[in-house]
């Protein structure tokens, strides 16, 4: 019976102390990332073939998504702000949320599930078929030329992704608020320019995906590198890139949002 | 470098993220901070502000002619020290007066300015002598109250 007391007990020692050694890699990874990014401005096709598999195939998810919570978002708002009577404030509701919140928000969520596990499960799967390996072997530096392009294509995209997700957003509210539920044109404009700043809450929200942006490419990557190289360890891998980045997402909003916002 | 299919559509990705970001700046948004080169500062004294907050409009006619800048309390006199930076487009007389006032029953605090009829105008760092404090709700309740009671005691008084 001890011995299952003393064995648990060492199970979480040694969950704890992998933690911790995971950890420190994936902080040595991500200098070493930035480290040999030098080579990108040699050869900038490598990081625009990226942007084209993170950034440009995100685009459809993104926007359609968008559509919708903007949509539902006028919905919902307006018939909160209806019973005080100030529904003409819905595009201000809809825009500012949008902005500070669920543009970088939720574009970061989706980039996760969209690009993040692609990464994930491409890089993995050239440690598993040893291709990284066999980079090394004709002294190509992996790290240098699959890795850096990837993360900077997520750092680049996220920004534009998050931009865009307001932006279709705004439009979804605009066709609930305006054209379905009839409300005035210019009031719903010239309320919600009236109450959002470009400092404070777009720029805001920009600089917050591009955190995001940041965290989810490292993870992503760093995951896909850190892979058991196997079928099985691809498959964890690219769920834990899943898990941990939107846990990163949602910890580091708070944690910006309360820096940014606070008062 | 050869030009592909792939730099078109990343090109089409770049613009459309950037006409979403214009979007943002020209519809959306407004950048509205008054810059000190076209702006002058007048302070004004508030025995109470209420909830009046940095970067609050100031209004006169129901225009927005500047902003709240700094507010502090000054322990001389035990007064709110209120600045109000104001766009330089717009000049008041020396006289004005400023009062604090609420948009609507609940919304927001601004700053009014009500012109006065002095040929000088009011210039940077100028001080506005009238003013006039936030309504605080609770100060209007009791003395509705107090003044109920008042009537109450007084008709009694009166009655027999």
């Amino acid at each position: 019976m001890f011995n299952a007391v003393y064995r648990s007990i060492g199970g979480v020692g040694r969950r704890v102390r992998e933690g911790v050694w995971t950890l420190g890699y994936a902080a040595r990874f991500f200098v070493a990332v930035l480290l040999r990014s030098g080579d990108l401005l040699r050869r900038p096709g490598l990081v625009l073939r990226e942007l084209y598999y993170v950034g440009v195939l995100s685009v459809i998810i993104i926007l359609v998504s968008s559509l919708f919570v903007g949509m539902v978002l006028g919905l919902q708002g307006y018939e909160t702000l209806k019973i005080y009577g100030s529904d003409s404030a819905l595009g201000v509701l809809v825009a500012l949320s949008l902005t500070r919140e669920l543009g970088p928000v939720v574009a970061a969520l989706l980039f996760a599930s969209r690009a993040g596990t692609a990464i994930t499960a491409e890089v993995g799967l050239m440690k598993t078929t040893e291709q990284l390996s066999a980079m090394e072997m004709m002294a190509v530096d992996p790290v240098a030329r699959v890795v850096a392009p990837r993360f900077w294509a997520g750092v680049i995209s996220m920004p534009l992704l998050a931009a865009m997700f307001s932006a279709a957003g705004i439009f979804g509210g605009y066709l609930v608020g305006v054209v379905l539920i009839g409300l005035d044109d210019g009031t719903f404009w010239s309320q919600m320019q009236a109450a959002v700043e470009w400092h404070h809450d777009v720029l805001n929200g920009i600089i917050k995906s591009a955190v995001f942006g940041v965290a989810v490419s490292v993870i992503a990557l760093f995951e896909g590198f850190d892979a058991q190289p196997t079928a099985e360890g691809v498959a964890l891998a690219t769920t834990r890139t899943v898990v941990v980045s939107s846990l990163a997402i949602l910890g580091l909003d708070f944690v910006l949002t309360a820096f940014m916002f606070k008062g | 470098m050869q030009r592909g299919i792939l730099d078109f559509w990343v090109g089409l990705f770049v613009i459309g993220g950037i006409a979403a970001l214009l979007f943002l700046a020209i519809k959306v948004s407004t950048i509205n901070t008054i810059s000190t080169a076209n702006s002058y500062e007048v302070t004004a004294d508030f025995d109470n502000i209420g909830g009046l907050k940095v970067r609050a409009p100031v209004k006169s006619a129901g225009v927005v002619v500047g902003r709240v800048a700094k507010i502090s309390f000054d322990n001389n006199n035990f007064e709110a020290k209120v600045a109000l930076r104001l766009d330089k487009r717009y000049q008041f007389p020396a006289d004005t007066s400023a009062s604090i006032l609420t948009s609507g029953l609940l919304g927001e605090q601004y700053v009014a300015l009500q012109p006065g009829g002095d040929t000088k105008n009011l210039a940077n760092g100028s001080r506005i002598q009238i003013t006039q404090s936030a309504v605080v709700l609770e100060n209007l309740i009791s003395q509705f109250i107090y003044n109920k009671a008042q009537d109450k005691g007084t008709s009694h008084a009166t009655s027999p």
